[in-house]
C-alpha cells in the first residue's frame, strides 16, 4: 500500500480540476433547487451544451476562442429557456421527468454518427483550448507545496476556476441579499402566496433556471479546457447526480456549501478509490474484487451516501432543516 | 373509457397473431443469413473492414447460414463475401454487391444482406430497384417492433404509475427492477443451466419479493417518518445509483444475452419478419396486462387500489386499509417490472443499464398516459413504442429515443395531463 501517493492524490483533489468543476455545476444547482426550489435535473445538459458549443466553434470551424465562450453561453441560455417554458408551470416532479429526459436528448445527439462531422461522435473533440493556454501566464514548471505540485497548465486551469468559483459566490451572496432573492426563496416556501402579492412567479422561476444554468455552464468551459478534450459521455445523468449530492452535502441554501461540500465529496470519493484500488493491488481482499469492480464502488457509495444524507440529514453539514425545499406542490 | 381500453388491448391481442421482432439490441455488430431459394448457405467467408481501412473480423457462415460479427463501436463498415467460397451452382445475384458499404448505429445490429441467386440467373449490373409495397413492408414491420417495445414499455409502467397514484413517490429506481429482473433470470438461466421459462417465472417472483420487500422496510418506513415527497424522489435516485452499480459491480460492463433462444431463425408472417419467441413474448406480455388490467377493474383488491390512486385520504375514510393496499402494488410492480426485464432481456440483452436507459421511456409513456392513472400508462407506453420504432422511417435508428423524449416534453407543453389524465392532478 504507497500511502504517499494516496495522500498526495487525495489532497490534490481538494482543490483539482473536478472539484472546480462539480463545484460551479452545484453552485447552480444551489440556486434552482436550494433557492427556488426548482428540480432542475438536467444540469449536465447544462455543461455539456456550454462545453460543445465552445469546443464546436473553435475545433470544428476554426473560429476564435471568445466567440466559441459566447456561443456556449447563448446556446445554455436556449436550452434554459426551452426547458422551463414547458414545464415551471407543473409540478416539481414534472420539470424533473423532463430535465432528464432533455440531459439525455443532448447526449445522444452529441454521440450520435448522424452529427459525427459536428459533434465528433463519441469521440467527442479535442483541439479547442490552446488560445486559453496561450494566455497562461505561468511560465514552465510546476507549482505547489511540497510534493502537492501542478503543472503550469494545470495550474492556470484552476487559477480561472477558483476565480470563477469566487465570482459566483460573490454573485450568489449579493443576489439573496437583494429583494430579487428574498422573492425567490418566497416561491420556494409558498409560491401561491407569492403570486398573491402580485409578483411573477413563473419569470422569477425562469430566471432562476438561467442563472443556474449560465453558472454551471462555467463549468463546463472549464471541463473542456482542463481535459483539453470533451466526450459525451462526460454529461450522462450521474453528472447530475453526483452535483445534487454535492449540494445536500454541503447543505441546500447557503453560498459556500457547494463548494466545500465539492471538495468533501471529491476528497471522500478519491481517498475511497485510490485506497480500495491499492488494497486490490496489493491483494488484500483476495480475488473477491478486481481492478475494474472499484469504479463501480465509487457509485455504489455516492448512492449510499445520498439516501442516508436525506433520510437522516437532509439539511446537510451547513444547511438549516427549515430552509430545505423538500415539500412537492 | 376503460372498459374500451380493455377492448382495445384485447383487439390487440388478436392483432399480433395476424403479425410480428425486435431490432434494437445492445452493443454494435453486424449480421446476417446467407440464403439461396429459402435454403441456408453455409461455408461462405464474409470479412469485415472498419472505415479506416483496418480489418475487424472474418467469418464464415454458419450450418443454418447465418453470421455474426460484433464491432466495437458505431461507423461506417465495408462487408465483403468472399465469392470463390460460395457452393458451386451458387453465385451473387449482383455481381457488383459483393462488397457491401453500411453504417452502424448506437446499439444496432446492422443486417447486412447478399442476395443469392442459382448461377445463370443472375443479373450483371444494376439491381432492379426496391419495389413501391417495400415501404409498407416496412411499415407494418415497424409497427409490429413498436408494438413489441410498447408493451415492454407499458409492464413497466403500470407498477410506476400505481407507485405513483398511491404514494406520491415519483420512483426514479424502477428501472432498476426491470434489471434485477433480467439479471435474476440470466443467474438461473445462464449460470445455473436452469430452462429460460422457468428462470423467468423464479425472477417474478424474486421481483415481486423484491417490491415487497423495499416498500415493507424502506419506502414504508419513510412515508412512516414523514419524509416529503421531493425528499423520496431523491432518495429513489440514491437507490438506483446504488442498485444499478451492484449490477455493474457483479454482472461487469458487458451486454449478455440468455443461454437460450438467442439465434432464432425468423419466420415470415405477412410482410412482417421475426423469430417466434417475439410472438410469444407479446403474447405473454399482452397476457399479462390483460390479467392485471381485469383485477384492477373486478377484484375487490383492484377496486381498492383505483381508490386509493384517486384519493388515500377518502379511500382510508371508507375503510380500504391503504398501506395494505400500496404493499400488494408494490409486490405485483416489481413482479411484473421484472417480468418486462426478462422480455427486454430477451428483445435485446442484459446490461446493467438496460432499466436507466428504457425508464426515460416509461416515464414518457407514463406521463403521455396521465402520471397515475394505470390504463393511461398502457395507451401511452403504446403510443410511445410505436412512435420510436415508425420514427426510424424518417430519423437514424441511433437517434429514435430523442424523438420519443422531445414528444415528452411537447406534452408537457399542450396536455401536461396527459391523454387519460385529469387536470387536477398536475398541481
Amino acid at each position: 500500500m504507497d500511502w504517499n501517493t494516496i495522500f498526495v492524490t487525495t489532497v490534490k483533489a481538494s482543490i483539482g480540476l473536478e472539484t472546480v468543476v462539480y463545484a460551479l455545476a452545484a453552485i447552480g444547482v444551489n440556486i434552482q433547487f436550494g433557492y427556488a426550489g426548482l428540480l432542475n435535473f438536467g444540469q449536465a445538459a447544462f455543461l455539456g451544451v456550454a462545453a460543445y458549443g465552445l469546443a464546436v466553434i473553435v475545433s470544428t470551424f476554426g473560429l476564435s476562442f471568445w466567440l466559441g465562450i459566447a456561443v456556449g453561453l447563448v446556446a445554455t441560455v436556449v436550452l434554459a429557456f426551452l426547458l422551463g417554458i414547458p414545464t415551471l408551470r407543473l409540478r416539481a416532479d414534472y420539470l424533473a421527468i423532463v430535465t432528464i429526459a432533455a440531459a439525455e436528448i443532448v447526449r445522444l445527439v452529441f454521440r450520435s454518427v448522424a452529427f459525427k462531422d459536428v459533434f465528433g461522435g463519441s469521440d467527442g473533440r479535442q483541439n479547442f483550448s490552446g488560445d486559453f493556454y496561450a494566455m497562461n501566464p505561468y511560465a514552465p514548471g510546476s507549482y505547489g507545496i511540497g510534493p502537492i505540485k501542478f503543472d503550469e497548465r494545470t495550474t492556470w486551469v484552476l487559477t480561472v476556476g477558483w476565480i470563477l468559483i469566487a465570482l459566483s459566490c460573490v454573485l450568489v451572496y449579493l443576489l439573496m441579499k437583494s429583494p430579487w432573492g428574498r422573492v425567490l426563496k418566497a416561491i420556494r416556501e409558498d409560491e401561491d402566496a407569492v403570486r398573491s402579492l402580485g409578483k411573477n412567479v413563473f419569470s422569477y422561476k425562469m430566471q432562476a433556471l438561467v442563472l443556474g444554468g449560465v453558472i454551471g455552464c462555467l463549468g463546463g468551459f472549464i471541463f473542456g479546457l482542463g481535459q483539453a478534450s470533451i466526450q459525451p459521455d462526460l454529461f450522462g445523468t450521474e453528472f447530475t447526480f453526483y452535483a445534487y449530492t454535492i449540494v445536500i452535502l454541503g447543505g441546500a441554501a447557503r453560498v459556500f456549501s457547494p463548494v466545500v461540500g465539492a471538495a468533501i465529496f471529491w476528497v471522500l470519493l478519491v481517498f475511497v478509490g485510490n485506497t480500495l484500488s491499492e488494497a486490490v493491488g496489493a491483494g488484500v481482499f483476495g480475488s473477491a474484487i478486481t481492478v475494474t469492480q472499484v469504479g463501480s464502488v465509487r457509485f455504489i457509495l455516492v448512492g449510499l451516501g445520498l439516501m442516508l444524507l436525506l433520510i437522516f440529514r437532509p439539511q446537510g453539514i451547513f444547511g438549516d432543516k427549515r430552509e430545505i425545499a423538500l415539500d412537492a406542490r | 373509457m376503460r372498459r374500451a381500453v380493455i377492448a382495445f388491448t384485447a383487439f390487440l391481442g388478436g392483432l399480433v397473431l395476424l403479425l410480428s421482432s425486435p431490432a434494437w439490441a445492445e452493443g454494435e455488430a453486424l449480421k446476417g443469413t446467407l440464403q439461396n431459394q429459402g435454403q441456408p448457405v453455409n461455408g461462405v467467408k464474409i470479412s469485415v473492414v472498419a472505415e479506416d481501412g483496418s480489418p475487424v473480423a472474418a467469418v464464415t457462415t454458419g450450418a443454418d447460414g447465418t453470421w455474426e460479427v460484433p464491432v466495437s463501436k458505431a461507423g461506417k463498415y465495408k462487408v465483403t463475401l468472399d465469392q470463390k467460397t460460395l457452393p458451386s451452382g451458387i453465385g451473387l445475384k449482383f455481381k457488383d454487391k459483393g462488397t457491401l458499404d453500411v453504417q452502424v448505429y448506437e446499439g444496432n445490429q446492422r443486417n447486412v444482406l447478399f442476395a443469392l441467386a442459382p448461377a445463370g440467373q443472375q443479373n450483371g449490373g444494376n439491381a432492379s430497384g426496391e419495389s413501391a409495397s417495400s415501404v409498407w413492408d416496412r411499415v407494418a414491420q415497424l409497427t409490429f417492433e413498436g408494438f413489441n417495445l410498447g408493451l415492454i414499455i407499458a409492464l413497466a409502467a403500470m407498477g410506476l404509475s400505481l407507485v405513483f397514484g398511491t404514494t406520491g413517490l415519483t420512483n426514479f429506481a424502477h428501472g432498476e427492477l426491470l434489471t434485477l429482473g433480467a439479471m435474476a433470470a440470466y443467474l438461473f438461466n445462464a449460470v445455473l443451466g436452469v430452462p429460460l421459462i422457468l428462470s423467468a417465472v423464479i425472477a417474478v417472483v424474486i421481483g415481486g419479493a423484491f417490491g415487497y420487500l423495499q416498500d415493507r422496510f424502506f419506502w414504508g418506513q419513510l412515508r412512516k417518518r414523514g419524509s416529503s415527497l421531493v425528499a423520496m424522489m431523491i432518495i429513489s435516485i440514491g437507490l438506483a445509483l446504488f442498485l444499478r452499480y451492484i449490477f455493474l459491480f457483479l454482472f461487469g460492463g458487458e451486454s449478455r444475452p440468455f443461454a437460450e433462444y438467442n439465434a432464432q431463425p425468423g419466420i415470415q408472417v405477412g410482410p412482417i419478419s421475426a423469430a417466434p419467441k417475439n410472438f410469444i413474448a407479446m403474447g405473454v406480455e399482452l397476457a399479462v396486462l390483460v390479467i392485471v388490467g381485469v383485477a384492477l377493474l373486478k377484484t375487490r383488491t383492484g377496486k381498492a387500489a383505483r381508490a386509493v390512486a384517486d384519493n388515500p385520504a377518502l379511500a382510508a375514510s371508507s375503510g380500504i386499509n391503504v398501506e395494505r393496499v400500496i404493499q400488494i402494488i408494490w409486490t405485483v410492480g416489481g413482479a411484473v417490472a421484472a417480468l418486462a426485464g426478462v422480455m427486454l432481456g430477451l428483445a435485446q440483452n442484459i446490461n446493467y443499464q438496460m432499466g436507466f436507459q428504457i425508464l426515460l421511456l416509461v416515464f414518457a409513456g407514463v406521463t403521455l398516459g396521465g402520471l397515475g392513472t394505470a390504463f393511461g400508462a398502457l395507451v401511452g407506453s403504446l403510443v410511445v413504442g410505436l412512435f420510436i420504432q415508425l420514427s426510424t422511417l424518417v430519423v437514424p435508428t441511433e437517434l429514435k429515443t430523442v424523438g420519443a423524449l422531445l414528444v415528452l416534453i411537447l406534452v408537457m407543453l399542450f396536455r401536461p395531463q396527459g391523454i387519460l389524465g385529469r387536470r387536477e392532478r398536475i398541481g
